[in-house]
């Protein structure tokens, strides 16, 4: 059942699939983007066919973990611990690399042009050249020593301006800013965090999830300034950024500024490109099966748009997941075999600081009236779980985690099956995913459930891999 | 914060030193209260005969008193050798002017006698500062260092708990050493060994070693040729290189050598501990194994308090440290000492064959089986014979099943313990290529195919008397072993390399004992490392805190599950992973198909069966 290709743990030595879709070598899929969607697509067209497939990427030589960024500045890792394959894994696999950006995409004549000027032909085109930092115009905001944290450039950048850095100034309340501030925080640069939202990520975590980070942030010695919005950069005569003056009026003096208000699809190449006759919304327009309005072309990944998302799925998600799944379904719908892109259960995860979040299914800030759910959280007030359930039907909709691991099959299983609240709670310990010997505390949010909605619902089943088996092969409901 | 740090590592950098200088600080004279720790009366006589002025004069340092003593030994040996009718031209010995009653064997003296003595000697001639004053001296080694580090570690505890791994590869002890720097010291422990085995005349093993290593080397560089445009190519790094590793782990290779093969040398530290084991054992005097004993528990304690506050909220980490220590302190330590004390084999408890490759020795049969001590109305030798086999062909097999190696490997064993303990700094310095992979396989199961043989040999001389087995001798390929594998690897590559090769370079490429654990892990157990569904984001972080040098990270990021026979379990991947992906756990549900599952493919297809 398990054919692999990126053989290191099996090692095995085929070079492709041995009854791949097809066999024509002439074709030539370029990928413009070595990031997670570009990278898992080319992966997959090799496990599918024997394509001549090129990468073209201007910001590093080889693919690596975007999101292991931070752990470089932070030491605790070096760069070539975020590449997830050996440098000769793509000679091995036939994969080109081209290291170099692509300036102009002509779609009437089926060729790129890089940065070098070179051209390179293609027979299918896979964009999936990611985002970029929103800017919204802030006076300053194209200073130096004023930049997002999104690309090896951008590490480069913090790196370098952070030698005598004695206060750094962040703008905007999502999960890059906190690592943003975690990564100065590890080499003891303090740190000015505005958030424009009233708490951290309140647009995404329910009040009390939201209102424990918040607390993190402080305790980890971060200057949170909640409510409080960039007004302007202000400049020392050289053109670098030297204070920020906040929507409250105050300055605040700094030498570097974070910009991690979001971010958006990185298309202006193609905006540029007299030639390119695909259709450009906030990023490249693409169907469910990810073409977009150009035959053989297609996009993926954070700069990819799509015109009719699933049921409660946003028509752009820049997440590491999506592009994956992304890159997966794009090969064969190259390779001959066409799927639509439907991902499954949403689900997420982050770390804040030393709070690992995970979510799975439909979890709001703001709940719809349907939603009720039971949250129960540890009295050191860094561990929390919630349940959120259907008021009528009780079935469960959604999982949201703070310092406490939850088994992600268990918990999509009970959701798609519309399992009820009832019926999970006995349950619950066979979603535990903490290490061995971890506190379980499932019981405790059994009682907060039979309190608050006067039930009697008895647990039954303690953290355990056998259960879960069990349950996951269906051998009992 | 950054002061109490300070101030902690300073007290434990004067300790450190006193401790180094304290090699040197007695004096030595050769009297006849020295001599009485030789127990034979000819050879006394005879040393002191040999002695001339020597004898009764004051050396101002060990090194002196060794450098004076050396020759006399050679002189003793050689007159002892005239003495009793050897024949100068031949060396052949017709027995002719033996006292009576005292064979040749026992009178002549040995290069084992010559060696003992030059340690009995030196310490028992020593006098002088540190002698003298073993308690203060104590005092400000071993207590200053535990309280100097201790300090530097207690402003961890302000800390919010979670895993702190800033700044390792800033750090000029942490960061590992260029590839080429690696290369360089390998080689010169090398060739240090070549030396050692040619001055020793083995030419013969110094030959087989060359060819197998070429061999492997050989194999692995057409398997990559295969695969890889440049097949030679080092690993890339691009950090530089961390100078305090360099001068650490000159110095903890330095201290394996002096301890095995120059202990005369480490005298003044044998006695700083000397109270100590008197106190145990009821009288008896330590020796340098008891010192090294004693530096080890210290060490693994020392060190286990960092690693239970660097995990204060990880209970499996908590746990697991509490049970190596406890292990090395009582099995390895305490247990030892108090059968020793009652005249029983001191035998370590918990280190089962193959790794204690000695367990088959004639010597070692011998002493259990003439062991007339009953405990409990059985007897003493049976009993611990008895306990060593069910240890080894028992124990190990049926909790392998249960637990995976991890029981034995990351809480039980004492190699283990040091390196999860004083190690753990270093874990991320193991290589974690595919080359270094291919290396490990091929050397960690010929050490165990070797030493399951070498075992085997000399048990079959023990019981048939007859060393010559297929044209090999089997006291050679037994010294060969004890000599490159006992000492060199386990010891000089095992620990010595700690801050080059990571903390677990003997468990993974040299143990035999983790060979056979990890094929029965592979094959047959309830132990797996799960992957969380699609949640890997292929940071990293797993694979570079492995210090079997697994790429955790490659089997995550499809969702499969992990069984490798390396596999320690130390639990390290899982509590590092910044998005809950990896639990360690055991169940035998699944066991046939541990690893066939990926999971990390969230798109409805399902009419493809690809992955």
């Amino acid at each position: 059942m398990t054919k692999v290709l990126d053989d290191k743990p099996f090692e095995k030595n085929k070079k492709t699939d041995p009854n791949p879709i097809t066999t024509d070598s002439d074709q030539h899929i370029v990928i413009i983007g070595n990031g997670i969607s570009g990278v898992t697509t080319a992966r997959f067209i090799r496990k599918l066919s024997n394509y001549k497939i090129t990468i073209i990427s201007g910001e590093t030589e080889h693919f690596f973990s975007r999101t292991a960024l931070m752990y470089i500045y932070m030491g605790h890792m070096k760069y070539e611990h975020t590449k997830p394959y050996e440098d000769w894994f793509w000679e091995k696999n036939r994969i080109d690399l081209v290291f170099e950006y692509v300036n102009k995409v002509n779609t009437k004549d089926k060729t790129l042009v890089l940065n070098n000027k070179e051209t390179i032909n293609y027979d299918k085109l896979v964009i999936a050249c990611g985002s970029t930092p929103n800017k919204f115009g802030w006076p300053g905001q194209d200073l130096e020593a004023v930049q997002g944290m999104y690309t090896r450039q951008d590490l480069d950048g913090m790196e370098k301006y952070s030698e005598g850095l004695e206060q750094a100034v962040i703008v905007g309340g999502g999960l890059i800013g906190i690592e943003m501030a975690e990564m100065f925080h590890s080499r003891n640069i303090p740190v000015t965090f505005l958030v424009r939202e009233k708490s951290y990520w309140s647009n995404v975590l329910p009040s009390e999830e939201s209102a424990m980070i918040n607390r993190h942030i402080l305790e980890s010695h971060i200057d949170l300034q909640l409510g409080t919005e960039l007004k302007e950069i202000l400049s020392d005569k050289n053109g670098k950024a030297r204070a920020v003056i906040t929507s409250e009026g105050d300055e605040i003096s700094c030498q570097f500024v974070g910009l991690t208000a979001g971010v958006r699809p990185n298309i202006q190449f193609l905006k540029d490109s007299e030639n390119c006759e695909v259709e450009l919304g906030r990023g490249v327009l693409v169907n469910e099966y990810l073409e977009t309005n150009v035959p053989d072309v297609y996009a993926i990944g954070d700069c990819a748009q799509l015109q009719n998302p699933s049921e409660g799925r946003r028509p752009i998600e820049a997440i590491w997941y999506t592009g994956r799944m992304m890159g997966e379904t794009v090969a064969y719908n190259i390779c001959g075999k066409k799927i639509a892109y439907k991902p499954r259960l949403w689900f997420n995860s982050a770390k804040f600081f030393e709070i690992e979040y995970q979510v799975y299914g439909d979890v709001q800030a703001h709940p719809p009236e349907n939603h009720a759910s039971v949250y129960w959280e540890h009295a050191d007030g860094r561990k929390s779980i919630r349940i959120v359930f259907d008021r009528e039907s009780k079935a469960v909709l959604g999982f949201n985690l703070m310092g406490v691991r939850y088994r992600h099959e268990v918990c999509e299983k009970w959701i798609l099956d519309q399992t009820t609240i009832e019926d999970v709670l006995p349950n619950l310990g066979l979603a535990n995913f903490d290490p061995e010997f971890f506190k379980e505390y499932e019981q405790e949010i059994i009682s907060i459930y039979n309190k608050k909605y006067n039930a009697n619902v008895q647990f039954k089943r303690r953290r355990s891999l056998t259960g879960a088996i069990q349950f996951l092969k269906g051998k009992f409901s | 914060m950054k002061s109490i740090k300070l101030l902690g590592i300073s007290i434990f950098l004067l300790a450190l030193g006193i401790f180094t200088i304290g090699v040197t600080l007695s004096t030595h004279t050769l009297n006849d209260q020295a001599l009485a720790s030789v127990t034979k009366e000819h050879h006394r006589m005879m040393i002191k005969e040999q002695a001339g002025e020597v004898f009764n004069k004051e050396y101002g340092s060990n090194l002196a008193f060794v450098a004076a003593l050396k020759p006399i030994l050679k002189k003793t040996k050689e007159a002892l050798d005239k003495a009793s009718g050897v024949d100068p031209d031949n060396g052949v010995w017709n027995a002719t002017t033996l006292p009576e009653g005292v064979a040749e064997w026992d009178y002549r003296m040995s290069d084992y006698d010559i060696k003992s003595y030059l340690f009995s000697l030196t310490k028992k001639s020593s006098g002088g500062l540190l002698p003298n004053n073993a308690w203060l001296f104590f005092f400000l080694t071993f207590i200053l260092g535990t309280v100097g580090a201790l300090i530097y570690m207690s402003p961890d505890l302000k800390t919010i708990p979670g895993i702190k791994h800033n700044g390792i590869y800033h750090s000029p002890s942490q960061s590992g050493l260029r590839p080429v720097w690696q290369l360089a010291l390998v080689a010169g422990v090398l060739i240090g060994t070549l030396v050692v085995v040619l001055q020793n005349g083995a030419m013969f093993w110094l030959i087989g070693t060359i060819v197998i290593t070429s061999l492997i080397v050989g194999i692995i560089y057409m398997w990559e040729k295969r695969e890889r445009k440049k097949p030679l190519a080092l690993p890339s790094s691009s950090t530089k290189n961390g100078w305090i590793g360099i001068l650490l782990g000159t110095y903890l290779i330095t201290f394996y050598i002096v301890l095995y093969f120059y202990p005369y040398y480490l005298t003044n530290w044998v006695l700083l501990v000397e109270p100590i084991k008197m106190a145990i054992s009821g009288g008896a005097e330590a020796s340098e194994w008891f010192l090294y004993g004693f530096l080890y528990c210290v060490a693994m304690l020392v060190m286990g308090v960092r690693m239970i506050i660097k995990y204060r909220h990880n209970r499996y980490q908590l746990i697991r440290t509490g049970s190596v220590l406890f292990f090395q302190l009582s099995f390895a330590f305490i247990i030892p000492e108090i059968l020793g004390r009652f005249n029983n084999p001191a035998l370590d408890l918990k280190t089962a064959w193959p790794l204690d490759y000695s367990f088959f020795y004639d010597y070692r049969l011998e002493q259990l089986s003439s062991n007339s001590n009953y405990f409990l109305g059985m007897n003493v030798g049976t009993m611990l014979l008895v306990w060593g086999l069910i240890l080894s062909f028992i124990f190990i097999p049926l909790f392998t099943y249960i637990y995976g190696k991890r029981w034995y490997c990351s809480w039980v064993c004492g190699c283990g313990g040091l390196a999860e303990t004083l190690g753990d700094p270093f874990r991320q310095q193991s290589d974690k290529s595919l080359r270094a992979w291919r290396v490990e396989r091929f050397v960690i199961h010929g050490v165990m195919v070797l030493a399951i043989v070498m075992s085997f040999m000399v048990w079959y001389t023990y019981q048939y008397g007859e060393a010559q087995i297929l044209g090999f001798n089997s006291y050679d390929v037994r010294s060969w072993y004890g000599f490159m594998i006992g000492s060199m690897f386990a010891g000089i590559v095992g620990t010595g390399f700690y801050p080059m090769m990571g903390n677990r370079a003997w468990c993974r490429f040299g143990c035999p004992l983790a060979a056979i654990l990890g094929l029965v892990q592979r094959f047959k157990s309830r132990f797996r490392i799960t992957t969380n569904g699609g949640q890997c984001i292929s940071c990293g972080n797993c694979s570079t805190y492995c210090e079997m040098g697994i790429d955790v990270r490659a089997y995550a990021q499809r969702g499969q599950d992990i069984v490798r026979s390396s596999c320690v379990g130390c639990g390290v991947c899982s509590a590092v992973c910044p998005r809950g992906v990896l639990r360690l756990e055991n169940s035998s549900e699944d066991i046939n198909e541990r690893t066939t599952q990926v999971r990390t493919i969230h798109i409805s297809m399902d009419d493809v069966k690809i992955l």
